[in-house]
């Protein structure tokens, strides 16, 4: 009795989100329209009360609960803490689109925190179980954001390719999970480990495993080869709900990747490094070189995402604790930088409009300098150009890279990162030489707007000031990977 | 408060241009442009004034950095802010400081669409050059060095010539793929010493083969900069296409901060590696001199007349880096700061016509010294200095360039010295057609001469051209114990002992 009550401690922020998820359901029933605000302000709120137990509960040191299924660390802390941050800006910035769009429901607040859990155990799970279960949990919350707008054809299309595909890679995922189970007799990750350092298990077997887990992740990560759902599916969905795929998930990815790679199967490491190299290189060439063609913002922002995971992956592939430190910075870089420029998109779009064009940011240095100053800093940071975050966040990657003996990648990344800045200058060039198409004032609401702007300038704040982030991530990966 | 200010004049230089810029765009009222324009113009001259103790202050007998000072600024990467200045800095930290006002005022009717945009970006962009010029931290380097381009890219984007946008990407994208590759170079660095000190990189031996690739790296980042054939086809199509203010500040200062690189970084850090691509250099730059020079020839674009000339003109600067003696590197610096005055009174000549005629091309004038004598007077003075005539700036650089060539081997010098000639025939040219013979057209017969701004700007120019022309001791006085320091840092070799060549 007492161990289980020690256990639910541990998993506090957890239970708070899934009970507040199920309230809102139900709540969301009684509810009249007029009122349905409350939802909104009730899952605010049961992020903010996640935020306050993971915080005041954090201490330095691991511990684990539910016999080792489940882990607290600083990862997992850290990274939880932002994916209530991340996840807090998306319930700002969507409000009005989906109201606007007849989603203000409570199945809309339920799934994203629903997904929210999943993304928590993900960070959190230490058995291969329990972090499977935790992506189905925001695979399946996903599945089903994509396809709200039921009326809308191309998000149900979207839904089904990212369901099917979807399913293939959390299949391929637990078949190499067996693998692994099947050679070391344990679905732990500390005792996977163990056995594996023990030695004297059929090589080849382990490494078919390895495949199978990486090509699962590499699917979730949105990696080349495994991309071919995420521009579709960042075009189909609802913008609030491809704003919602394309950041948080990316951390507790990383977290995933982290538990599974490095905790895990660190014996593994010469394997997965190599496999992780081609799919960074791969992604790095087919994102930027692919994103030029694009004229839909989201797919172009689709590719984007892509290249950027090739950038994480610079970071992880290096194995070192600097590169990983240096993963979690560039991770965290992106998922603020997405933000904000979804941010701009669902500012931009109103009732029957949905900005996802790249002519509709024409001429916006004209509608409203503030906001196009506000995009211009999101475009340079993701193309990796001082002052901004985006540029520390390469810098520090490549860093790792060529610590680590990549030389000739990391020119390489250079190279095509000088590709990619064509396509971010494109934004620019459309905002600021062009004339508008589109003369429609910009409504939205003052809270959107001042978020909005602190998200954005964050990146320039931090771009000059990274000091600080960089020590958080230095802290969290140390302490989780002593 | 004044003590503070001298201890951190540097910053000041930096940052009071960067403020004021920030302050232009705050305070930007489209209906009350002339509030804007009023705004800047002070901005500009506080920021002219706080660089002059830079030259008041000078010690001039210290060969190394003054006016130092820094902090920790990112100590996971170790990363310092840390600024200081010598004597090839400092004159043209005053130089970019200078052409910034000059910009201003030379813009004040001349830009009526976002004209606080248009002020702010000169003025946050003079900021970030000078930082480019006294950082001594390679990442605050680099930092500086890049956000240059963004105010950059804006000017041309925004206030440019019908193909602006073809011109300022392209402009964007050879500049960022250099300069990435110089990141490249400083990580390496960084992993090699464990600090992103540039003083800590001279010091450190490579072999050969490392020195070669950071020496191209970096060459990679400064040669499009510069620019040097053949990564120079980015230059013409900029300056064709930017507004007055952008060619000016593009020619005068952007280029040098290529050279200016040069010498602060390529050289002294991989120093054997310089010696053994010397030659590669000099081919280039005298590719640049000579063949660029008879491109300059053909043009029928005034503008793109000035920018070929440019680029042959920056080629006495590189030839002056590689010939590795006092009098070649004393008369590039000399060259840099009298190309700085006489490309941004070409540009701001074309920009007098334009304004009036919306032609750039040769053919659309001819006569203008009929209708505008004053105008005419200053233009062909202009014309003279860049070709080198005794008594103007023009002279002085180019003089010790051959002078110094010829020490090292008499047919760079003969080479060198053939652009004398081809640059007197496209400038006169140039200026013949434009400004003598009869008035080819109404529109030249309805010209109206300078006033009193676009006098002001260019009498001010004029002036500093034939100074220097005359008396450049100032300036290589200021310069003389750098050029010493920098070549005695040039000659000693960096390879480790027993790996020689």
């Amino acid at each position: 009795m007492e161990n289980i009550r020690y256990d639910l401690i541990n998993a506090l922020p957890e239970l708070i989100i899934i009970g507040m998820a199920m309230f809102i359901l139900l709540a969301d029933l009684f509810l009249k329209p007029a009122n349905r605000i409350a939802i909104y302000v009730l899952a605010q709120l049961s992020l903010l009360g996640a935020a306050y137990f993971t915080f005041s509960t954090h201490v330095p040191s691991v511990t684990y609960a539910f016999t080792g299924a489940f882990v607290d660390d600083a990862m997992s802390d850290v990274l939880k803490l932002m994916i209530y941050l991340g996840t807090s800006l998306i319930f700002v910035y969507s409000r009005q689109y989906i109201q606007q769009r007849d989603m203000f429901r409570g199945e809309f607040y339920a799934l994203v925190l629903f997904a929210v859990v999943g993304m928590m155990i993900m960070v959190s799970g230490q058995n291969l179980l329990t972090l499977y279960v935790g992506l189905e949990l925001l695979s399946l919350s996903l599945y089903a954001l994509v396809a709200l707008d039921r009326d809308n054809a191309n998000a149900t299309e979207a839904a089904m390719k990212y369901f099917v595909l979807g399913a293939l890679a959390s299949g391929m995922l637990l078949y190499g999970m067996s693998m692994i189970y099947g050679m070391t007799g344990s679905l732990n990750i500390a005792e996977i480990n163990t056995a594996l350092m023990a030695g004297a298990k059929i090589h080849s077997v382990l490494i078919l495993g390895l495949v199978f887990i990486v090509s699962g992740l590499a699917f979730k990560l949105g990696a080349v080869p495994f991309q071919m759902w995420v521009p579709d599916v960042y075009e189909g969905s609802p913008t609030a709900v491809t704003m919602l795929i394309s950041s948080v998930p990316k951390l507790a990815a990383f977290a995933f990747v982290i538990r599974l790679l490095v905790q895990a199967l660190p014996t593994l490491a010469v394997d997965w490094q190599q496999m992780l190299m081609i799919m960074a290189v791969l992604s790095i060439v087919i994102g930027n070189i692919t994103a030029i063609a694009q004229t839909n913002l989201k797919r172009m922002l689709a590719y984007s995402t892509i290249s950027h995971i090739g950038f994480l992956l610079y970071g992880l592939m290096s194995a070192t604790i600097n590169g990983f430190i240096f993963a979690m910075f560039y991770a965290v870089s992106y998922v603020v930088m997405t933000l904000a420029g979804f941010g701009i998109i669902l500012l931009l779009s109103r009732k029957g409009f949905e900005a996802d064009k790249l002519d509709d940011l024409k001429g916006l240095n004209q509608r409203s300098p503030w906001h196009a100053f506000l995009m211009l800093i999101v475009m340079f940071s993701m193309a990796g150009v001082p002052p901004t975050l985006g540029f520390y966040a390469k810098f520090s990657v490549l860093q790792a890279a060529l610590a680590a003996g990549y030389l000739w990648l990391v020119v390489f990344a250079v190279l095509m990162a000088v590709i990619g800045a064509f396509y971010y200058l494109r934004v620019i060039k459309l905002m600021y030489f062009d004339d508008p198409l589109d003369h429609h004032p910009i409504e939205a609401p003052m809270d959107m707007r001042i978020v909005l702007s602190f998200n954005a300038l964050a990146l320039l704040v931090v771009g000059i000031m990274p000091e600080r982030l960089i020590e958080i991530c230095i802290y969290t990966i140390t302490s989780s990977l002593s | 408060m004044l003590n503070y200010f001298y201890h951190h004049i540097l910053s000041f230089t930096i940052w009071v241009p960067v403020l004021a810029g920030i302050a232009v765009l705050a305070s930007a009222d489209e209906s009350k442009p002339n509030n804007t324009r009023w705004l800047a113009l002070l901005g500009g001259i506080v920021s002219f004034l706080v660089s002059i103790p830079l030259y008041t202050q000078f010690n001039f007998a210290d060969g190394g950095f003054q006016y130092q000072e820094g902090f920790s600024w990112i100590p996971a990467f170790n990363i310092n802010y840390h600024l200081g200045a010598d004597g090839l800095a400092v004159p043209l930290i005053l130089l970019t400081s200078f052409t910034t006002l000059i910009v201003i005022i030379s813009a004040w009717e001349v830009i009526q669409k976002r004209v606080a945009q248009y002020m702010a970006c000169f003025l946050i962009m003079s900021g970030l050059m000078i930082g480019v010029f006294s950082a001594l931290d390679a990442i605050l380097y680099y930092v500086f060095w890049e956000a240059m381009l963004i105010p950059m890219f804006l000017i041309i984007g925004v206030w440019g010539g019908p193909n602006r946008v073809y011109a300022t990407v392209k402009f964007f994208l050879y500049t960022l793929l250099g300069s990435l590759l110089m990141l490249v170079a400083f990580i390496y660095l960084y992993l090699s010493t464990g600090s992103f000190e540039i003083t800590d990189y001279y010091k450190f031996a490579m072999p050969l083969n490392v020195q070669v690739l950071i020496f191209l790296a970096f060459f990679a980042a400064f040669a499009v900069k510069i620019p040097m054939w053949p990564v120079h086809t980015w230059l013409p199509d900029a300056h064709v296409e930017a507004p007055t203010g952008g060619s000016v500040v593009l020619a005068a200062i952007a280029l040098k901060l290529g050279g200016y690189s040069f010498l602060r970084f390529a050289m002294p850090i991989a120093p054997d590696a310089a010696r053994h691509l010397a030659w590669f250099m000099i081919t280039l730059s005298l590719i640049a001199i000579v063949y660029i020079a008879l491109v300059a020839l053909v043009q029928k674009d005034m503008k793109k007349l000035i920018a070929y000339s440019s680029i042959s003109h920056m080629g006495f600067v590189t030839l002056g880096f590689f010939i590795f003696n006092n009098l070649g590197l004393e008369g590039a610096i000399v060259q840099m700061m009298s190309h700085g005055f006489i490309s941004a009174a070409m540009f701001l000549c074309v920009g007098v016509l334009y304004d009036r005629v919306h032609s750039r091309q040769i053919e659309s004038y001819g006569g203008v010294a009929n209708t505008m004598p004053a105008f005419a007077a200053f233009a062909v003075f202009f014309a003279m200095a860049n070709t080198g005539l005794p008594g103007t700036s023009g002279f002085v650089g180019e003089f010790m360039v051959i002078l110094g060539a010829i020490r090292a081997n008499f047919w760079y010098a003969f080479l060198a010295s053939f652009t004398l000639i081809f640059g007197a025939a496209y400038t006169l040219w140039m200026v013949k057609r434009v400004f003598y013979g009869e008035v080819a057209n109404e529109k030249v017969a309805a010209l109206k001469d300078l006033n009193k701004r676009e006098f002001l700007v260019l009498a001010i120019l004029a002036t500093m051209v034939l100074a220097l022309g005359v008396y450049p001791q100032p300036l290589t006085d200021m310069t003389n114990a750098t050029v010493i320091q920098i070549l005695s840092n040039l000659a000693q070799s960096k390879l480790p002992v027993g790996l020689g060549l």
